[in-house]
């Protein structure tokens, strides 16, 4: 009975490690395929077409070309390699500005028809139309419908996913904003989180220590949602304030908020880390007359190497990752940072607050897998990057 | 272990006999307290009936109507095409139901001079050609434009109305929520912003708005957007599945009904029955 309950439980437990490892290659490999998919949809909205006049030699856009020219940013033929004319947009609503009800009949069914005739009579006329109103033998040309290329999402300046008739997804400002956000979260956070590990593990006495540790471990606990609402409350305005900002939400407000998120688990970490050095190293330092100081610079601190470095990625893995509190204080503003008291938008942020409304399996849907992809990219190189230093450490010290 | 499994059975089976009866309605967020509402009031004329309601979104409400784990999709905009050709697809046919208006309020900080701004004025502002207060007659001060997250149906809609489908400018700030919207504008001096007509507070000021080039300015109220003279007001939709529609007619004919429209009332928004022209504008 006995041998048979311990083959269940090792059964059990080899069961669970490789189901586990299993479901997390599948998500993994779920986020792949999603993401990569944006790469097959279409610049245009799906079921769209943008219809030109026969004469019209423009037979190409890039999506930022086609959302200039329905911003009126761009106004005449001339700047995208046509004719000196002026370009007159035209969407589905305003047909009634062109066309009366009874022309389009009562289920518009005259609606295609009208359209049709509407752009082959406007040379300058550029319309974004449902495939389906495109009549066979009607004299227009279609605007060639590419499909998304990498090098516009990925170094694309402009995330405009749910513009019309072209989404643009550039990604490179959440991907700055990001990247600039944690970098000045860590850099605030690693001084403060060292030295508050080095204070417990070294210097203060056994009862500070008692107290202070559950209280660094309860900031932990937290709900990142309640740091977020307290930086919109507190530290925005006080940012605002001191700088004398037109705007308060900032990526100041977001890294300030993350350093205080991401010092609990660098402390914890890094104490630990420190305390377990084995006795023998700080008393040989200690036996040949180094001071205090000079055992925890020389001594403590690089034989813990390993344990300080895994605390600082898993706080900079917090950093990057964290959504909620960033989503709150950092303005979301999707341009590419110029410096730290400007508002940003990250990764993070963008799919939580995307995803809910993104059609599911459109364009605008894989772009956000796609953005998973690349934080998970982002994580996976800070991970390899520990994984040589703590190695490289270890090899140094045997 | 046998009284497990009867257990798990038991437990599916009161799930399945629940479902079947219950109406299962989710999506917008906007319209989520009103159908909370609405729900409640008509289980208590109708106790034996079931209404589940949860929120997510528009979009999510769609797409669940698609996967059908609802039966009625709440929606602050119109469905769109991509959607109507999935449900075409998937051999449904979507019905759609108005059952109120909500107005969108354009708000400043309470300390800023400006009372009142037209269409084009409010374009430019939301579209970054005007960024500075002094040049629509108020103080030398940065403007700071405030939007909603771009899956918002809010978002969309203010697009449409007042921005004339351009796009906002890609500097815009964007908060998760109404509340944070209201929060912002607060606490920056030079601040913009728009919140739907039920979340007006006095910490922030509406504006007036003109849609005819500056001849006639209309503070947002339920009296204003009701009579058409206000011109930011929107459709708020059900949505169900037309071989459904025995099983939701009841309620969404509670929500239509004078009772169910005193509570549209009561939430901010505007009846459907109280329409006049304007309405009618803006159901295009």
């Amino acid at each position: 009975m006995k041998r048979f309950l311990e083959k269940a439980v090792k059964w059990l437990l080899t069961a669970s490690g490789f189901v586990t490892s299993l479901v997390i290659l599948l998500i993994i490999g779920f986020l792949f395929t999603e993401g990569a998919g944006l790469f097959r949809e279409k610049v245009i909205e799906e079921g769209y077409v943008l219809a030109v006049h026969k004469d019209n030699p423009v037979k190409e856009l890039t999506a930022a070309e086609i959302k200039a020219v329905f911003d009126e940013d761009i106004t005449r033929w001339s700047e995208l390699g046509g004719p000196d004319m002026e370009i007159v947009t035209f969407r589905l609503e305003d047909a009634d500005e062109y066309f009366t009800e009874e022309e389009l009949g009562a289920q518009y069914e005259y609606a295609a028809g009208k359209i049709d005739s509407l752009i082959a009579a406007t040379p300058g006329m550029i319309a974004f139309i449902p495939e389906s109103m495109v009549e066979e033998g009607a004299q227009l040309n279609l605007i060639e419908d590419n499909a998304i290329s990498p090098a516009e999402v990925l170094g694309g300046s402009e995330w405009f996913p749910t513009a019309t008739p072209a989404p643009l997804f550039g990604m490179w400002p959440l991907l700055a904003g990001t990247l600039w956000v944690s970098f000045f979260a860590i850099l605030f956070a690693l001084p403060f989180g060292i030295s508050i590990a080095v204070y417990m593990a070294e210097v203060a006495p056994e009862r500070v220590r008692n107290i202070l540790k559950p209280v660094i471990e309860l900031l932990n606990g937290i709900p990142s949602v309640v740091y977020g609402f307290f930086g919109l409350i507190i530290i925005v305005p006080l940012l605002q304030q001191v700088f004398g900002l037109p705007v308060g939400e900032s990526g100041l407000a977001g890294s300030i908020v993350l350093a205080i998120m991401a010092l609990p688990t660098i402390v914890t970490v890094a104490e630990d880390a420190m305390r377990n050095c084995p006795r023998a190293l700080r008393e040989a330092s200690l036996a040949l007359g180094a001071s205090k100081w000079q055992t925890v610079s020389k001594v403590v601190i690089p034989s813990s190497m390993s344990g300080i470095a895994s605390g600082v990625v898993l706080g900079i893995g917090r950093a990057i990752g964290e959504t909620m509190a960033v989503l709150m204080v950092t303005g979301n503003a999707a341009v590419i940072p110029h410096s730290i008291l400007e508002p940003l938008r990250t990764i993070p942020a963008t799919i939580a607050a995307e995803l809910g409304e993104a059609p599911a399996g459109g364009a605008h849907y894989q772009s956000l897998f796609l953005l998973g992809v690349i934080l998970f990219f982002i994580t996976f190189f800070i991970n390899l990057c520990v994984e040589y230093i703590s190695h490289r450490n270890k090899a140094k010290n045997q | 272990m046998n009284r497990k499994k009867i257990l798990i059975s038991v437990f599916v089976a009161m799930l399945a006999a629940g479902s079947a009866q219950a109406q299962r309605v989710k999506g917008s967020d906007t319209l989520l307290p009103l159908t909370q509402e609405l729900a409640e009031d008509y289980l208590e004329e109708h106790p034996e009936g079931e209404v589940i309601v949860t929120g997510g979104g528009s979009g999510v409400g769609i797409a669940a109507l698609m996967e059908n784990t609802t039966d009625i999709a709440m929606a602050s905009r119109r469905i769109k095409f991509g959607e109507k050709m999935k449900f075409a697809e998937a051999g449904l046919e979507a019905r759609e139901v108005i059952v109120a208006y909500d107005a969108l309020a354009v708000v400043v900080n309470p300390s800023n001079p400006v009372t009142q701004l037209t269409r084009e004025q409010l374009e430019d502002i939301f579209r970054g050609k005007i960024t500075n207060w002094k040049e629509v007659g108020g103080e030398d001060r940065k403007i700071v434009v405030y939007s909603r997250e771009t899956s918002s149906g809010t978002y969309e809609f203010f697009k449409e109305s007042v921005l004339d489908n351009k796009n906002y400018m890609s500097s815009i700030l964007s908060m998760p929520a109404t509340g944070a919207i209201i929060q912002s504008v607060k606490q920056t001096k030079g601040a913009i912003g728009y919140i739907g007509l039920a979340y007006l507070n006095r910490y922030v000021k509406p504006l007036a708005v003109s849609y005819d080039g500056g001849k006639h300015y209309a503070v947002p109220s339920v009296e204003t957007a009701a009579d058409g003279s206000y011109p930011i007001v929107r459709p708020l939709y059900y949505y169900y599945d037309a071989a459904k529609e025995q099983t939701v007619s009841s309620f969404i004919s509670y929500a239509l009904s004078p009772e169910g429209q005193k509570s549209v009332l009561e939430q901010g928004f505007v009846p459907v029955r109280m329409e006049g022209d304007g309405g009618e504008a803006v159901q295009r």
